[in-house]
C-alpha cells in the first residue's frame, strides 16, 4: 500500500525540492534522522519547502532565519485566500466604528423581538469575524516559512489568551494578534506586556475596562501578576494586586465615538487611540505601593513604571523561561536550562529572541528531540504539512473545525491560563480517541460535504516527502499496522495516528 | 420543562447497562460522583445568609431578598440561612427528602485567591507543604479501594484529581455520536501503541469510544456544542447516570462559567442561571441513578468563594470560603452542616471572604472513611495528614 501517488499536485516549490530529491537522491540519499527531529521542533512539523531550505543553508543559519523571520512569504494562492477575507481590510477603527453603529442601532429599536433578532445578527457577525481570524492564524501556521515566530505567535497569543464570546470580543480578536501579538513574538516581553495591556480585546477579556477609582474590578490585575509576569507565590502579596488595580483605575476601551467631557487640568492625560481610552477621571491618582517600590500618583505613566517594575523582577524572567523551555524542551524542563534562559531574559531585558537562543544552542534541547508529546496545535499542524505538503487547503474553516475538535481551539479558551503545555492534558483515553478520529478525518481529506463545498479525496500520503524523511524511521509496527490498511484513507488515518506522528 | 424533557429521554434510553464488568461488586456498594465548579462560584447567592443585616448591605443590586410566605422566593432552610429561588424547583423535593446537605465555610487553606493554583490544590488533596507527591486524591482513594470502585472522568481531558495513579479513562458525554473506527482498525491502532507508555489510554479510549457509541446510539439528545457549562451538564447528567449505574462507581465532572466579575445577578441573571442548570441537572442525575440513588453520594464543589462584598461591577472578585453540597439518596441531609460563624463585617477573612471553618480534605476524607469503612491508614493515603471531619452526612 505504499506505491507513490503520481497525481499529487505540489507546489512550484515543492515541485523543485521534489526535483532536487531526485537528482540529489544518489549523491546525498536522505537527510538525516537528527537533522528532521531538529528540524520537526523549530518548525510545527517537517514539510518538503522546510526540508529543502535545511539542506540548503544548514542548522546554524536557518536558525538564524527563523529567529529572524526573514521570510514570511505565503504561497501565492494561501495568501490570495487571506487577501480575500474581510478582516484583512477591516482596521481597528473600522471595527469600532461598525461595532458602535451597530450598537447603537441597537438602542433604537424597542420591539423585544426585533432586538433580540439584531442581537443575535450582531453576534453572528462577530462570530464570522472571529472564525476569519482564527482561519488566517492557522493557514500562517501551515503555511508560512517562519515556522519559529508562527510557534511563537501562537505561544503568546495562548500566554495572554483571551475568548472570544465575551461582550464584543470577537470584534477585536483579529486586531489583538495582528496588533498586539505578531510584531512582539520575537521580540521584546515588556513590549509585549505593554501591547496586550493595552488592547481592548484584554481590557474587554479581563475586565479592566470596569476598573475605575470608584468601582474597582481585580480581575485583570491580579492575572497580570500571576499570569502574565511573576507566576503565582512570586513574592507579591494581596496589598500588592490591590495596589495595581488602582495603578490600572481607569486604562479602558474606546468602543464609541463620544469622548469622555473631563475638567480642564485632566484634558491633557486623556488617552484616546485604537480602542484604548485612559481615562482620567477614573483614575485614583493617589500615590501607590507595588511590591516596596513607590509610584507617584500621575496618571498612565505608573503603569508604564508598574509593568516595567514587573519585567524586571526575576520572578518574571523565571516564569517566562520555565513556560518557553516547558513549551520547546520537555514537560519538566532541566533547572539548569531555565536558569540560563532566566539569566539571558535579564541581562537582555527580556529580549525573546536571545532567550530563545540559549534555548536551541542548550544542549538539554539537543537530547529531548523527539520526545515531547504535541500538544493538538502541533499535532494538526504537522500532520496537514505532512499531508499537504504545501498544497492548498481546499477550505480553511476545515483546520478551525479540526482544531476545535480537540479542544485547543483559538480563542476558545475561557479562562485566563491558557491552554496547558504539558502531554498529561492531552494524552488520556478520550484524547487520544478524539485524535485519532481525526487522523481519519485528515487522512480522508474529510469528503463530506463541508461548508457547501465538495471535498477531493485525500491521496494516499507515499510522496518524495514520506519516502525521504518519514519512512524510514517509522518503526516496525507501525510498518506492519501500514499494511494492514485496506485503503489510501485509512492508510493515512494510521500514518497519522502513529506514535511517531505524535511526538516532536 | 427542561426537567420533563430528561425525563422523558431518559425514558427512551435502553436499560440494559454496560457489558463487560471488570469485577463484581455487591450491589449496593458505594458510588461516588464528584462535581467540581471551575471559577469559584459565588456561594452567598445560593446559600443565602438572609439573617444578616450585613449581606443586604455589602451587596446593594445582587443580593437575594429575604424568603418570605411566597413559594417562588427563595427557600428558608434554617434561623440563618436560605437557598436562592433559582435551585429551589429543583432541590426543594431533595430538601425535604433529606438527600441534600450544605457546608457553608468549606475549602481550602489556599489563600492566593488564584483559580488556577487552588483548583490544582484541591485536586492534588494533599497538605500545604508536601509537593512530593503529584497525584490527584481521586486517584489515591481509586487505588485504596483497589478495584471496588471502577473510576470514570466524564471530561474530554483527565482532570489532575484522577491523575498519577494508574490509567482511568475519561470521556466527555457532551458528544456520542458513531465511533470512527470498526473493531479491526480499533485493533490496528491499538496495536501501533502496544508497547509504548500510551498503551493503556490507547486501547481504553478506543474501547470506551465504541461502548458509549453503542449505549447512546439511540440518544437523540443533542449536547450544547460540547461547551462545559452548566447547561452542558444538565444535558449530560442523564448519560452520567446510565453509566455509574452499572460499571462505574467513582465519577468525575467538572462544570465551568462561575467566575462572574460582573453582572452576575441575584434571584435572576447570569448567576441564577447557571446555578438553576446545575440545580436541574442535579435533580435529573438523582432521578435517572433510579434505585441505586440509595447508594450514591454527589459533592459539589468549588475551589474559592468570592468577594463578600459586591464590587464595582455588580459582580464579585475572588474570595477563599465556599459552600458543598453533599447530595445521595441515603444521606442525611436536609440541613446545613458543618462549623459555622455569624455572619457579619467582623467574622470575615481579611474583611473581605467567608473565612474556611470547614476544610476540604477533613470534609471530603469524612465522607469517604464512611461510605467505604476506610481505616486511618487508608485514609492517610488519600488525604495524607488530614482529620477527617465526620459530619454524619452518609
Amino acid at each position: 500500500m505504499s506505491k507513490p501517488t503520481s497525481a499529487v499536485h505540489l507546489s512550484r516549490l515543492c515541485a523543485t525540492v521534489l526535483v532536487a530529491f531526485a537528482a540529489g537522491a544518489q549523491a546525498d540519499p536522505a537527510p538525516s534522522h537528527a537533522d528532521l527531529l531538529w528540524l520537526d521542533r523549530i518548525a510545527y512539523g517537517v514539510d518538503s519547502a522546510s526540508l529543502a531550505r535545511l539542506e540548503q543553508i544548514g542548522r546554524h543559519n536557518f536558525l538564524d532565519e527563523q529567529l529572524a523571520a526573514r521570510d514570511e512569504r505565503l504561497p501565492p494562492p494561501i495568501q490570495a485566500q487571506i487577501d480575500a477575507m474581510p478582516i484583512s481590510h477591516q482596521t481597528m477603527a473600522d471595527a469600532i466604528a461598525k461595532l458602535a453603529a451597530a450598537r447603537d442601532k441597537l438602542k433604537t429599536i424597542d420591539d423585544a423581538q426585533a432586538k433580540a433578532e439584531e442581537r443575535k445578527a450582531l453576534r453572528k457577525q462577530g462570530v464570522a469575524l472571529a472564525v476569519q481570524a482564527q482561519e488566517r492564524e492557522l493557514l500562517r501556521a501551515v503555511y508560512s516559512p517562519a515556522q519559529l515566530k508562527e510557534q511563537m505567535v501562537w505561544f503568546w497569543l495562548n500566554h495572554f489568551n483571551v475568548f472570544d464570546r465575551k461582550g464584543p470580543e470577537a470584534w477585536l480578536d483579529a486586531d489583538y494578534v495582528e496588533t498586539a501579538i505578531r510584531p512582539h513574538a520575537l521580540g521584546n516581553f515588556r513590549d509585549l506586556v505593554m501591547a496586550t495591556l493595552t488592547h481592548p480585546a484584554m481590557l474587554v477579556y479581563l475586565d479592566n475596562a470596569r476598573n475605575a477609582a470608584a468601582h474597582h474590578n481585580e480581575n485583570y490585575a491580579r492575572e497580570l501578576m500571576e499570569l502574565h509576569t511573576l507566576g503565582v507565590n512570586a513574592g507579591y502579596t494581596q496589598n500588592d494586586v490591590q495596589e495595581m488595580v488602582r495603578i490600572l483605575t481607569g486604562v479602558g476601551v474606546a468602543l464609541n465615538p463620544r469622548t469622555p467631557r473631563l475638567r480642564a487640568n485632566q484634558q491633557a492625560l486623556l488617552i484616546r487611540h485604537d480602542g484604548l481610552e485612559f481615562n482620567p477621571a477614573r483614575h485614583d491618582f493617589g500615590d501607590k505601593v507595588l511590591l516596596g517600590h513607590g509610584i507617584r500618583g500621575s496618571g498612565f505613566d505608573e503603569v508604564r513604571q508598574a509593568v516595567d517594575l514587573l519585567v524586571a523582577q526575576p520572578a518574571c524572567a523565571h516564569f517566562i523561561s520555565q513556560e518557553l523551555a516547558t513549551y520547546f524542551v520537555a514537560d519538566d524542563p532541566p533547572a539548569p536550562l531555565v536558569d540560563a534562559m532566566a539569566r539571558t531574559f535579564q541581562r537582555t531585558h527580556g529580549d525573546i529572541r536571545s532567550v530563545l537562543r540559549t534555548l536551541f544552542d542548550a544542549p538539554e534541547f539537543a537530547t529531548s528531540l523527539g520526545k515531547k508529546f504535541k500538544d493538538p496545535m502541533h499535532y494538526l499542524v504537522s500532520s496537514v504539512r505532512l499531508a499537504y505538503d504545501g498544497r492548498e487547503v481546499p477550505d480553511p474553516r476545515r483546520l478551525v473545525v479540526w482544531l476545535n475538535s480537540q479542544g485547543e481551539g483559538e480563542f476558545a479558551h475561557q479562562t485566563p491560563d491558557g491552554y496547558p503545555l504539558v502531554a498529561s492534558a492531552w494524552d488520556s483515553s478520550g484524547q487520544m480517541s478524539a485524535r485519532f478520529e481525526l487522523a481519519r478525518a485528515m487522512g480522508r481529506g474529510d469528503v463530506r460535504r463541508f461548508g457547501g463545498v465538495a471535498m477531493p479525496q485525500m491521496p494516499q500520503i507515499s510522496g518524495a516527502l514520506f519516502v525521504q524523511a518519514i519512512k524510514p524511521w517509522l518503526s516496525s509496527t507501525t510498518l506492519a499496522a501500514l499494511d494492514q490498511a485496506k485503503s489510501p484513507a485509512e492508510w493515512n488515518a494510521y500514518l497519522l495516528a502513529a506514535p511517531e506522528s505524535n511526538y516532536r | 420543562m427542561q426537567r420533563r424533557h430528561f425525563l422523558a429521554t431518559l425514558a427512551a434510553a435502553p436499560l440494559a447497562g454496560f457489558t463487560g464488568r471488570v469485577f463484581a461488586a455487591p450491589a449496593s456498594s458505594p458510588r461516588f460522583l464528584l462535581v467540581f465548579l471551575r471559577g469559584g462560584y459565588d456561594c452567598a447567592n445560593l446559600l443565602v445568609p438572609y439573617a444578616s443585616d450585613f449581606y443586604y448591605e455589602s451587596r446593594p443590586s445582587i443580593a437575594i431578598a429575604r424568603p418570605d410566605s411566597s413559594t417562588s422566593g427563595a427557600l428558608r432552610l434554617d434561623a440563618d440561612w436560605a437557598l436562592s429561588p433559582a435551585v429551589r424547583e429543583a432541590l426543594e423535593p431533595l430538601y425535604t427528602k433529606k438527600q441534600i446537605a450544605f457546608v457553608p465555610f468549606a475549602g481550602t487553606p489556599n489563600l492566593s485567591r488564584s483559580h488556577f493554583e487552588t483548583q490544582d490544590d484541591i485536586e492534588h488533596g494533599l497538605p500545604e507543604n508536601a509537593h512530593a507527591d503529584r497525584s490527584g486524591f481521586l486517584a489515591r482513594l481509586s487505588g485504596t479501594l483497589n478495584g471496588v470502585a471502577t473510576p470514570i472522568a466524564f471530561t474530554s481531558s483527565l482532570p489532575l484529581s484522577f491523575q498519577g495513579g494508574g490509567d482511568v479513562p475519561n470521556i466527555s458525554l457532551a458528544r456520542v455520536g458513531k465511533a470512527a473506527f470498526d473493531a479491526r482498525q480499533s485493533a490496528v491502532l491499538a496495536g501501533m501503541y502496544k508497547d509504548t507508555a500510551l498503551a493503556q489510554p490507547v486501547a481504553e479510549g478506543l474501547a470506551l469510544r465504541q461502548q458509549v457509541a453503542g449505549e447512546f446510539a439511540d440518544d437523540m439528545m443533542k449536547a450544547s456544542r460540547g461547551a462545559v457549562n452548566a447547561y452542558g451538564f444538565t444535558q449530560q447528567a442523564p448519560r452520567i447516570a446510565q453509566m455509574m449505574r452499572d460499571k462505574y462507581r467513582l465519577g468525575f465532572i467538572d462544570v465551568g462559567g462561575w467566575d462572574t466579575h460582573v453582572g452576575e445577578g441575584g434571584a435572576q441573571g447570569a448567576l441564577a442561571n447557571n446555578l438553576g442548570n446545575l440545580a436541574r441537572g442535579l435533580a435529573a442525575f438523582a432521578q435517572a441513578m433510579g434505585e441505586d440513588w440509595k447508594d450514591t453520594t454527589v459533592a459539589v464543589v468549588s475551589e474559592f468563594g468570592r468577594t463578600f462584598r459586591e464590587n464595582g461591577n455588580r459582580g464579585t472578585d475572588h474570595g477563599h470560603g465556599s459552600v458543598y453540597w453533599v447530595l445521595g439518596g441515603g444521606i442525611a441531609g436536609g440541613r446545613v452542616a458543618g462549623e459555622q460563624v455569624k455572619v457579619a463585617q467582623p467574622t470575615l477573612l481579611q474583611n473581605r471572604d467567608f473565612p474556611v471553618l470547614n476544610d476540604y480534605r477533613g470534609l471530603l476524607g469524612g465522607v469517604f472513611a464512611r461510605l467505604w469503612g476506610l481505616n486511618a491508614a487508608q485514609l492517610a493515603r488519600v488525604f495524607p495528614q488530614a482529620r477527617a471531619e465526620d459530619l454524619r452526612l452518609v
